[in-house]
Parts: structure tokens; C-alpha cells; sequence
């Protein structure tokens, strides 16, 4: 009964039923692979517009079907095995990465009509069903424990293998997507706080009923998502796991033919997904204006598009924008930025809900919240410059030491 | 918020001009005076201004030109002297364009066309003979051989660098005439030379 929030399987389930079933993973399926190979060359399009350069413009009318070239070119490539890789593992490691990637839009509604109070339900041969694949009530979890998965591909693939450029990449990696994981995660437990709900669906159904959740959690928890999902697809600026200058290619160095060309798709169908999943906790899913009533259907799915697209744009611009963050920076970023933002602003929306709860007047608490929050800000920047100026005094009379041992041995 | 600026950086280059040529398709223009493949020029009366004297071979820092002098036929000459070379070869793997050769000439008889888009499958093909250098007897253009990529117009300034300075180098006679009159395109001017208020043909 996990499924069982979808219309389709509450009436038991029948060959149709089943047929639906099959149906929309075989289109999603086929539409998430046709999507990745125009994101990316979309992104290879716009980066080279923001260039002053032309991009690809040779297999098909504007280079469209350049991906596709490339993707052919790499099956045909011979597939090479480092002799000190742990094989199986290496062989293991783009499938742990490429199957949460498309298993992870399962819970994405791209479509339904969900103005109105409309519930979103679509009719297909005679049922009413979702327009997502699967609406487990644990749906946002469910897209956070792949993303975790996806980790461990990234990881794998680096240890197994057995070339120093790699582990360094994933060391990297794990090491920033587990912690900004966590920021990631505290922001979206703000819309869980506000939507009251897991399931995607009844995510979006609670933004049409009031308004998107962007405005209704403030904002600030929209933009540490951003953030966070940037670091967590390892997109500039925060690609540091894949630093050409100084890793070569990272964790997926050793990787060559059908295999790099699988972590290559994985890398742009994580950032479809978390554009995916922007819109849907942030910016009510595919809700919108139903302009004509002859293909009422299509503008749910045309809202989806253009609100993905304005993240997928967002994501081009940011690497052609910005220069690349230093380990120390990115790591002081998420662990004394992101996350005890994340945290206030999830206690500040949780003690309003309380106060709403209890009848208590907003102005106040907001007030005293806020005094709150700052005091603790206050708090924790005292205590990160005092741990560093004490690092800093520690280091000096290090080194003055070490200036007194050498003029020693200088006069001995 | 002045790190902003860079995302309206960004953002303002999506609607500026290319910078990118598609190259095979396109073609930048050339610079007047690039130093292209050789090609052997005529008098204005069809006859070739080479008279063998191997200055080009000898001077050639890569050796890669091979000339041959014989004495004209009397009753059919080739060139208006008493010589002319009746070999001339030039081996494009050596070459380095460095345009020695095109200095040396006491005759302007050898110059550089703007052409650089061209290639061979062997050896033997990289040596072009000078029925290939020698230029069409009847338009004194340079021949579009059929390995060659020749677009419109880019046979034009195929003394370029000769007619920049003199054939000597020295400075006071910029913007001087000192060659010779050519088959196809008469007596070329010369160019301005490095200081711009200087007008053609004036000198020093």
C-alpha cells in the first residue's frame, strides 16, 4: 500500500492498471534520456552564448543532435580497466550513480490540473491517475536516500579505482555532498514544516490551495536549497570534486567509453532532478494558468517545463559567472553558513507554527524569535573567530619556536 | 553587491556578436601581407620575371627551394633576360615562410600569395614544381590547384609584404615604386608603410 496515495491502485489493480503503470515509467523513462541529451546541449549552447562563441553546431539544425554523436562515438570506444582497479566495483560504481538518477524523478508530478482545488488527477483509458510515476508518502525522503546512493557511486568509483587523482576526487566528494546533504535536507524540512506532508503530491496540492511554497517558508530556505543543490550536484561553483587543474577529470578519471558516458548522464539527469524538485517544494509543481480550456492538459506540463528551465538556466549561468570556491571556503560555507541558517530559520518557522497553534500573538514572537536567532548567530561567529585566533597565537609561537631552534643551530 | 555584476556580465554576452568564424564554411579575412604559398609572377606581356639566378635557393634558411638557370631559345624565350629557370621547386614540408626569398628576388619574380590551406598525402606531392608556382598565362592569377581551398577574392594582394617596404627593406624607399609591372593586375601601388599621413607613392 505504499503506493496507494495514487487514484489508479485504490480499486485493486488489473491488467490496465498495470499497463498504466508500465506505461508512464516507459515514458518517463525515455523522456528523462531524450531530456538529458538536450540539457546538455542546452548547457553547452548557452555557456558558449554567455562565451561570445557559437557551441556546437554541426550533427543536426543548431548542433542539436550533438549529444546523441557523442554518446554513439563513446559506446564505440574501447573500454579500459586500470589493472589496479577492484573490478567489480568499478564496474559496480556508474550504475549506483545512473539508476538513482532516473529513479529519483519517479516522485516528480510533471503534470495535472491543480487549479481550482483540482487534485491534479488526470484521466487515462478510462482511470484517473498522477501524472509522476510513483507518489510513495515518503516521496521526499525517498529522493534524498537516492541522492545518498548516488554518493556512493561517486565514491566507489573513485576508490576502485586505484589511481591517485580519482580517490582524491571522491574524497572530495563525499565529503561535500554528505555535508551539504544536511543543508540541503534542513531546508526542505522547512516545506515539510509548512506543507505538513512527504508526498510529493500533496506538496503541490497544499501550494495551489494557498500560495508556493517560496513565499510561505521565506524564501531564505528557497535560496539554501539553491545553494546546497548546487553543491550537491557538484556544479560550479562548487565543483572542486571535478577540478580540472587539479584532479584531471576527479573520481570518474579512470573511466572511459559507455561507462564515463554513464556518469556523464547522470551528472545532467541529477541536475534535471533537483530542478525537478525545486519547482515542486519551492514553486508549486506544475501549477499555473490554464489559458485555453481545447488542450487544458498541456499547460500543467508547460508550466513544468518553463519553471525547470528557469533552474536549468540558472545553473548554466552560475558556472559561466562564477570562479571556483576553495576547500576551506566551500566547507566554511556549508557547515558555518548553510546549515545553522538552515536550522534558525527551521526553528523560527516551527515556533510560528506553534504560535499559531496556540493562539499566541505573531508580532511578538516573531520579535523575540528573531532576537533569538541573532543571539545565537552572535554566539556562534564569537566562537568560530575565537577558536580561530586561537589557532592563529598557536601557530605563531609554533613558529617562533621553531625561529629560536634554527638560530640555535645556527650559533652552535 | 558588486559580485552581482558579473551575472549581468554573462547574461549581457548572450546578445552580443559572435566572435567564432565556422571556419570551413566561413572564412576570416586575411591580413594583407600573410605569408602564404609561393607563386612565380609574369610581366605584364605573359613573360616569366624569372631568371635563375638561385638568389632564392641561397637564401632560403630551410632549404627548401631547388632552382635550375638555362639559357632562353632564341626563337621561343621564356623570360626577357638571357636566363631563366627552367627548374624551380619548392618543397612546402621545409618551408618556413619567412619571405627571404621573396626579398632576394632581384626580379620580384617570386611572391606569397595569402594561401595556407592546403595538404598532401605523401612526400612527393609536398614539392610543388614551378608548373604549379608559375602563375596562369592568361589572368596572372594564381592557379587554384584542386587540393587547394581558394575562396573568392583571395587571390588578390599576392605581393603583399613586397609592396609594404621594397624589395630591398630600406626604409626611405617606403611607398616608393620599385618593381615591376605584373600580368593581370599592371604596376601594383605601393602600400602607405608605417606612418599613416604618408600618401601613396610619396617616399620620404
Amino acid at each position: 500500500m505504499i503506493l496507494a496515495a495514487d487514484p489508479l491502485l485504490v480499486d485493486g489493480i488489473d491488467l490496465t492498471v498495470a499497463l498504466i503503470v508500465l506505461l508512464k515509467a516507459g515514458v518517463a523513462f525515455a523522456m528523462l534520456l531524450v531530456s538529458v541529451m538536450l540539457v546538455i546541449w542546452f548547457e553547452r549552447k548557452l555557456i558558449s552564448d554567455m562565451q561570445n562563441r557559437i557551441g556546437p553546431a554541426m550533427a543536426g539544425p543548431w548542433g542539436i543532435l550533438q549529444t546523441l554523436a557523442d554518446g554513439i562515438k563513446l559506446f564505440f570506444k574501447e573500454d579500459l580497466l586500470p589493472t589496479r582497479a577492484d573490478r567489480v566495483v568499478f564496474r559496480l560504481a556508474p550504475y549506483l550513480s545512473i539508476i538513482p538518477a532516473f529513479v529519483a524523478f519517479a516522485i516528480i508530478p510533471v503534470g495535472g490540473d491543480f487549479t481550482n482545488g483540482g487534485d491534479g488527477t488526470v484521466s487515462m483509458f478510462g482511470r484517473s491517475t498522477l501524472l509522476q510515476v510513483a507518489d510513495p508518502p515518503v516521496g521526499v525522503l525517498f529522493f534524498l536516500a537516492l541522492s545518498s546512493i548516488a554518493v556512493y557511486g561517486v565514491m566507489l568509483a573513485g576508490w576502485s579505482s586505484g589511481s591517485k587523482y580519482p580517490l582524491l576526487g571522491s574524497v572530495r566528494a563525499s565529503a561535500q555532498m554528505i555535508s551539504y546533504e544536511a543543508a540541503l535536507g534542513l531546508a526542505i524540512a522547512t516545506v515539510f514544516l509548512t506543507s505538513g506532508s512527504l508526498s510529493t503530491h500533496e506538496i503541490v496540492v497544499g501550494q495551489s490551495a494557498t500560495t508556493w511554497n517560496v513565499l510561505a517558508t521565506g524564501i531564505v530556505p528557497f535560496g539554501i536549497f539553491l545553494i546546497a543543490g548546487t553543491a550537491e550536484l557538484n556544479r560550479p561553483p562548487f565543483d572542486l570534486v571535478e577540478a580540472e587543474q587539479e584532479l584531471v577529470g576527479g573520481f570518474h578519471t579512470e573511466y572511459s567509453s559507455i561507462r564515463f558516458a554513464l556518469f556523464f548522464l547522470s551528472e545532467f539527469m541529477n541536475m534535471i532532478t533537483m530542478s525537478a524538485i525545486a519547482v515542486t517544494l519551492f514553486l508549486g509543481g506544475p501549477a499555473g494558468p490554464i489559458v485555453t480550456q481545447r488542450l487544458a492538459w498541456v499547460w500543467p506540463l508547460f508550466w513544468f517545463f518553463l519553471k525547470v528551465m528557469a533552474f536549468l538556466f540558472t545553473f548554466v549561468w552560475l558556472r559561466a559567472t562564477l570562479p571556483r570556491f576553495r576547500y576551506d571556503q566551500l566547507m566554511d560555507l556549508g557547515w558555518k553558513v548553510l546549515i545553522p541558517a538552515a536550522l534558525g530559520w527551521f526553528l523560527l518557522i516551527a515556533t510560528l507554527d506553534t504560535a499559531r497553534d496556540l493562539g499566541w500573538p505573531t508580532l511578538p514572537v516573531v520579535v523575540v524569535g528573531v532576537l533569538a536567532l541573532w543571539g545565537g548567530a552572535a554566539l556562534l561567529s564569537g566562537a568560530v573567530r575565537k577558536a580561530r585566533a586561537e589557532r592563529l597565537e598557536e601557530a605563531e609561537a609554533h613558529r617562533d619556536e621553531r625561529a629560536d631552534s634554527t638560530v640555535g643551530h645556527g650559533e652552535a | 553587491m558588486g559580485y552581482l555584476r558579473g551575472f549581468a556580465v554573462t547574461f549581457a554576452k548572450m546578445f552580443e556578436k559572435r566572435v567564432t568564424v565556422p571556419y570551413p564554411d566561413a572564412k576570416r579575412a586575411k591580413p594583407e601581407r600573410l605569408h602564404g604559398r609561393h607563386v612565380l609572377n609574369r610581366y605584364e606581356d605573359g613573360m616569366e620575371k624569372c631568371i635563375g639566378c638561385e638568389l632564392c635557393a641561397g637564401v632560403c634558411p630551410a632549404n627548401c627551394i631547388y632552382v635550375r638557370g638555362a639559357d632562353n631559345p632564341v626563337d621561343d624565350p621564356v623570360s626577357p633576360g638571357e636566363r631563366y629557370g627552367y627548374v624551380y621547386e619548392i618543397n612546402y614540408l621545409r618551408c618556413i615562410h619567412c619571405d627571404l626569398c621573396v626579398e632576394a628576388c632581384p626580379t620580384q619574380a617570386i611572391t606569397e600569395t595569402k594561401l595556407f590551406e592546403f595538404s598532401f598525402t605523401n612526400r612527393a606531392d609536398a614539392i610543388y614544381t614551378k608548373d604549379e608556382l608559375v602563375v596562369d598565362a592568361e589572368t596572372g592569377r594564381p592557379q587554384h590547384l584542386p587540393w587547394e581551398d581558394w575562396r573568392e577574392g583571395e587571390d588578390l594582394a599576392t605581393s603583399g609584404w613586397m609592396r609594404a617596404t621594397s624589395p630591398s627593406g630600406d626604409a626611405t624607399q617606403v611607398g616608393r615604386v620599385a618593381w615591376s609591372g605584373e600580368l593581370g593586375y599592371g604596376v601594383r601601388s605601393p602600400e602607405v608603410g608605417q606612418s599613416a599621413d604618408r600618401e601613396p607613392g610619396e617616399g620620404t
